[in-house]
């Protein structure tokens, strides 16, 4: 049952071959049985989630009609807020806190069905590529649990990878979708930015942040993409025009007649043989398969990671100083002597880890008076400049790839100490968040040095989310036919 | 609080220019906040409007109020400013515990309204105030500190925060700086105050009550010795709460920095309050100094770009704006300037021109609005608007009084029982018996008995000396306890004595 995709299950459900509870009864003695190795969520209640899946099973035995994906499981990522569970973004300073509203994404995964399962643990505020800054303790990656599982959705790239959840929402502000799924072998989407609601996403950094599912398939993928996507009249950036036809073009799966370009920047040193090697099949089975391939030059990508620095930083020094232990979530200090300023000074040393209060400083002088225009000022001109190369290429090219991250998953606690190594985790997909557009990460092998998943992306322009889907969908069913099968069968039983 | 030495106010005049610069916020009175759905009643209990996008809760994202932009603009095009194509708000960064986000959404270096002006008038001379920028922004929460003596933090045991106001739509006003204005500058802040005010309740976007701070003014004054071409370094007080604060302000102002450039010092570029009790000003926090408000785009919001026709639909809305009204009014009632601007200062032209609307004559509604009503609203301390009197019962009343059924003694008696809720003004003469002794009989009896009273008066009057019945006309409107036509009772006495 657990190892069944999400399309199947909804299908179980809905022909009345399984209920929503046996379903989701499956998953929390999964998630029961190899959490406590995994560490994948932060929060689950069985009696609410069962709750969930009684309301499903009593909706179709009503006779109501049910939406696609009613009654499957899912694991929600604790960026987003949630009523009925504590929100944290495994932060310290919001241990606890109950939400009293719902993130949009939240309230229409419930409007559609979908039993959400807990809340998962991620990177602190989403500022990471391990899941290891988390206040709650790191989560393991199920094709080895030695070694990270991404971040900062990687709570929600383990529970999907684990089978303790078909589904799982993730958000991408540089690569936190992306690159959990390519390292630890399933399919991550980040849609157009806009496209799907974030209010209710607590912030890290506005202008990049997007909701996106991670799945074992690009069918499943794009099945929760639909039922979450879509203009939000409570989110201003949020774009008014219909969700694109993603579930059609995943299951359309072809890449006849499309123009592939290969980016030329992201290639070459510091990237591990393994994932070029792998890298380098997909592109010639895409070929293979009947699309033509050209390789594209973007000269401003080089300077994506060391912009997209500055503004996330900049950005999320002024989202995350809404922490000060005034209205909600920890409070240090508060002794009845001290004064407001101390109390918040004292919170937020305590309540913010390490890599939270570098981000915070890097963007308070980025922001400063004197230093705007050279830090903050130019990364918003780089910023353009990034966009105008993804233009220039798509008028060459129906869609760009890369490989999704330079290396495979590395070991815990490896690049702890050493953030530059870490952020360079998220070079091949930041240009993506930079610029707003759609892209995907989808399986394409294991490496040869270390057996572990290696990620294609797969990017294209602002609303052609549905060209992404096609592509991947074609590189999926092509490496299943020549696997026999879908990668995650390599993963090692828990 | 430090004793300041002060230059009297005519001799810092003949040694200095003062430069004025003033920035005002107005509430907006929408009815719902500039980014969020809830509602923006004044005065309702703590922290019930409300919501998680003005509590700034984690994840809460804001949304433009669009009848917000449809005030801010109108108040734009009536200061004759441009209206930008295209702007943004952007985010002010600092924290306080009554900003919920510990930033405030406001706008910065791109405003939506540039470059315009306001013309005041002090003393017959006209002056016209350039207005640099109008912009968009949220209002705070208010903190309300518990325990200490004065309401400020300083001494304070605890501090409450409302949120209710946080959120409101707020416009900023900001004028150029304002030269030239030599010892007419209190008056001209004053003037052009007013002037704003007039103008905003005039688009009826906002109640501007200064008293409930719907409308605060900060007053920047510099002084330059005469003659030179270099501004000198100004003082901002931040928060003056009435529009005699504000005039009280700058004269201060003027006095205190002349004390300080006189003694060879320089001014200290800062922030100060204004105390009501001995206009004077006192030093506030020099933190304004050292704030960086970390100013960039607010990337939860699109940038703004209303439409041409929006604006030019907007423009054509417009009400008569207070200037071409005083114009029109003066035409109409035959005032002069000086006595249009007593009415506007003592905020009666609404009130008169309602009831000349309602069939009063101009002279009569004015006379009954200026002198007797606006006298009551002074002795009370209260607004001309907050008496319980209302156009259409000094319709009635002079109505009354041109008919003969009353006359002006008994018409202020009038007043007085509608004032004290004694109904209607003919309620009031009926159950007060106002009603003047027209009955020429009665009349003569009551004049019978005060000539008997009277003897040796009458006798006076008898041998000639006609103005003695003065006395005799005081003892009957004393009978009559007013009620009486004098004159009538003097014809009618004369005529019984000398006849």
């Amino acid at each position: 049952m657990i190892k069944k995709t999400a399309a199947d299950l909804a299908a179980l459900i809905a022909s009345g071959e399984a209920s929503a509870v046996e379903v989701a009864q499956a998953h929390l003695d999964r998630i029961a049985a190899v959490d406590g190795s995994v560490n994948a969520f932060l929060h689950v209640d069985e009696d609410i989630v069962l709750e969930q899946a009684r309301a499903v099973d009593a909706k179709r035995a009503a006779g109501e009609r049910l939406g696609p994906l009613a009654g499957v499981p899912i694991a929600h990522k604790d960026v987003f807020t949630t009523k009925d569970m504590p929100t944290t973004c495994s932060s310290a300073i919001l241990d606890g806190w109950r939400p009293p509203y719902d993130a949009t994404v939240t309230a229409r995964l419930r409007e559609a069905g979908l039993v959400i399962l807990g809340k998962t643990n991620m990177d602190e505020f989403a500022m990471g590529s391990s899941t290891e800054n988390s206040a709650y303790g790191p989560t393991h990656n199920p094709w080895d649990l030695t070694k990270i599982p991404g971040g900062s959705s990687g709570g929600s790239s383990a529970a999907v990878a684990a089978y303790e959840a078909p589904l799982a929402t993730g958000t991408d502000t540089g690569g936190s979708i992306r690159q959990p799924a390519a390292v630890t072998g399933l399919v991550g989407m980040k849609p157009t930015y806009g496209g799907s609601s974030r209010y209710g996403l607590i912030a890290f950094a506005s202008s990049l942040d997007t909701p996106g599912p991670l799945a074992r398939t690009v069918l499943d993928a794009a099945l929760l993409h639909e039922a979450f996507s879509g203009h939000d009249p409570m989110d201003s950036t949020s774009i008014d025009q219909p969700v694109p036809p993603v579930v059609e073009a995943a299951r359309r799966a072809d890449v006849e007649g499309l123009r592939i370009g290969v980016v030329k920047e992201f290639g070459g040193e510091g990237y591990q043989p393994g994932v070029l090697a792998r890298f380098h099949e997909a592109v010639e089975l895409l070929e293979s398969l009947g699309a033509k391939v050209v390789e594209v030059s973007c000269p401003h990508f080089t300077y994506a990671l060391p912009a997209y620095y500055l503004i996330a930083p900049s950005e999320c020094s002024s989202n995350l100083a809404r922490f000060d232990a005034m209205r909600y979530g920890l409070r240090v200090g508060d002794d009845g002597a001290r004064s407001a300023e101390e109390v918040m000074a004292l919170t937020r040393a305590e309540g913010f880890g390490p890599e939270v209060k570098r981000r915070i400083m890097l963007g308070t002088y980025a922001l400063s008076s004197g230093y705007y225009d050279a830090y903050y000022g130019k990364a918003q001109q780089v910023r353009t400049l990034i966009g105008r190369d993804f233009d220039a290429a798509y008028t060459q090219v129906d869609v760009l790839v890369s490989p999704t991250t330079p290396t495979t998953a590395f070991p815990i606690g490896e690049r702890a100490d050493d953030p530059m190594a870490m952020y360079l985790a998220d070079l091949c997909t930041i240009p993506s968040n930079l610029a707003g557009n759609a892209a995907i990460s989808v399986p394409c092998g294991l490496a040869d040095e270390d057996r572990m998943p290696v990620g294609l992306q797969i990017m294209a322009p602002v609303l052609a989310d549905d060209r992404v889907y096609r592509v991947g969908a074609a590189v999926e069913k092509a490496l299943e036919d020549r696997w026999g099968g879908p990668l995650l069968k390599e993963a090692p039983e828990l | 609080m430090s004793t300041e030495t002060l230059v009297p106010y005519d001799e810092a005049l003949a040694r200095y220019e003062p430069v004025l610069g003033i920035e005002t916020h107005i509430e907006l009175g929408t009815n719902s906040k500039m980014f969020c759905g809830c509602p923006t009643v004044f005065g309702a209990p703590p922290n019930t409007q409300v919501c998680p996008v003005c509590l700034g809760l984690p994840g809460a994202l804001p949304v433009t109020n669009r009848a917000a932009i449809e005030g801010i603009i109108k108040i734009g095009l009536a200061l004759n400013c441009s209206i930008v194509e295209w702007c943004r708000f952007a985010r002010k960064n600092y924290f306080y515990p009554d900003m919920p986000k510990n930033f405030q959404i406001s706008q910065y270096d791109e405003p939506l309204c540039v470059e315009g002006h306001l013309d005041v008038e002090v003393d017959g001379q006209s002056y016209r105030v350039e207005i640099e920028r109008v912009h968009m922004e949220e209002d705070t929460g208010k903190s309300l500190h518990v325990g200490g003596t004065t309401g400020r933090i300083h001494g304070a045991d605890h501090s409450l925060v409302d949120y209710n106001r946080a959120g409101i739509p707020l416009v900023e006003i900001v004028t150029k700086p304002i030269p030239a204005t030599g010892d007419k500058a209190p008056l001209v802040a004053r003037a052009y105050a007013t002037e704003l005010r007039e103008l905003v309740r005039a688009l009826g976007v906002s109640d501007v009550r200064m008293e409930e701070g719907s409308m605060r003014c900060d007053v920047n004054v510099s002084l330059m010795p005469i003659g030179s071409a270099t501004w000198g370094t100004r003082s901002e007080t931040k928060n003056v709460n009435s529009l005699r604060s504000v005039e009280r302000s700058v004269r201060h102002e003027i006095e205190r920095q002349a004390a300080v450039l006189d003694a060879g010092e320089r001014v200290v570029q800062e922030t100060r309050h204004f105390q009501e009790d001995t206009g004077t000003t006192t030093s506030g926090r020099s933190k304004e100094e050292a704030q960086d408000y970390r100013y960039f785009p607010e990337p939860d919001l699109v940038p703004m770009s209303p439409s041409r026709d929006w604006v030019e639909e907007l423009r054509a809305s417009l009400p008569e704006l207070p200037a071409a009204r005083r114009g029109r009014v003066r035409g109409e009632w035959g005032v002069t300037e000086k006595e249009l601007q007593d009415i506007v200062n003592a905020g009666a032209l609404d009130l008169i021109e309602e009831t000349v609307q309602a069939g009063a004559e101009a002279a009569a509604a004015r006379k009954w609005w200026m002198n007797e009503l606006s006298r009551r609203a002074t002795a009370q301390g209260v607004e001309l608007t907050a008496l319980p009197v209302t156009p259409a019962d000094v319709v009635r009343v002079s109505r009354l009084v041109a008919e003969g059924t009353i006359n002006d003694k008994l018409a202020r008696q009038v007043l007085d029982g509608v004032l004290a809720g004694e109904g209607t003004p003919d309620e009031v003469v009926e159950r007060r018996g106002l009603k003047v002794v027209s009955d020429e009989g009665e009349l003569a009896t009551i004049i019978d008995e005060v000539i008997a009273g009277n003897p040796d008066v009458a006798e006076k009057i008898r041998s000639g000396k006609v103005a003695a019945a003065g006395a005799l006309v005081g003892a009957v409107m004393k009978a009559t306890r007013g009620q009486a036509d004098a004159g009538r009772a003097r014809e009618l006495i004369i005529n019984k004595l000398t006849g």
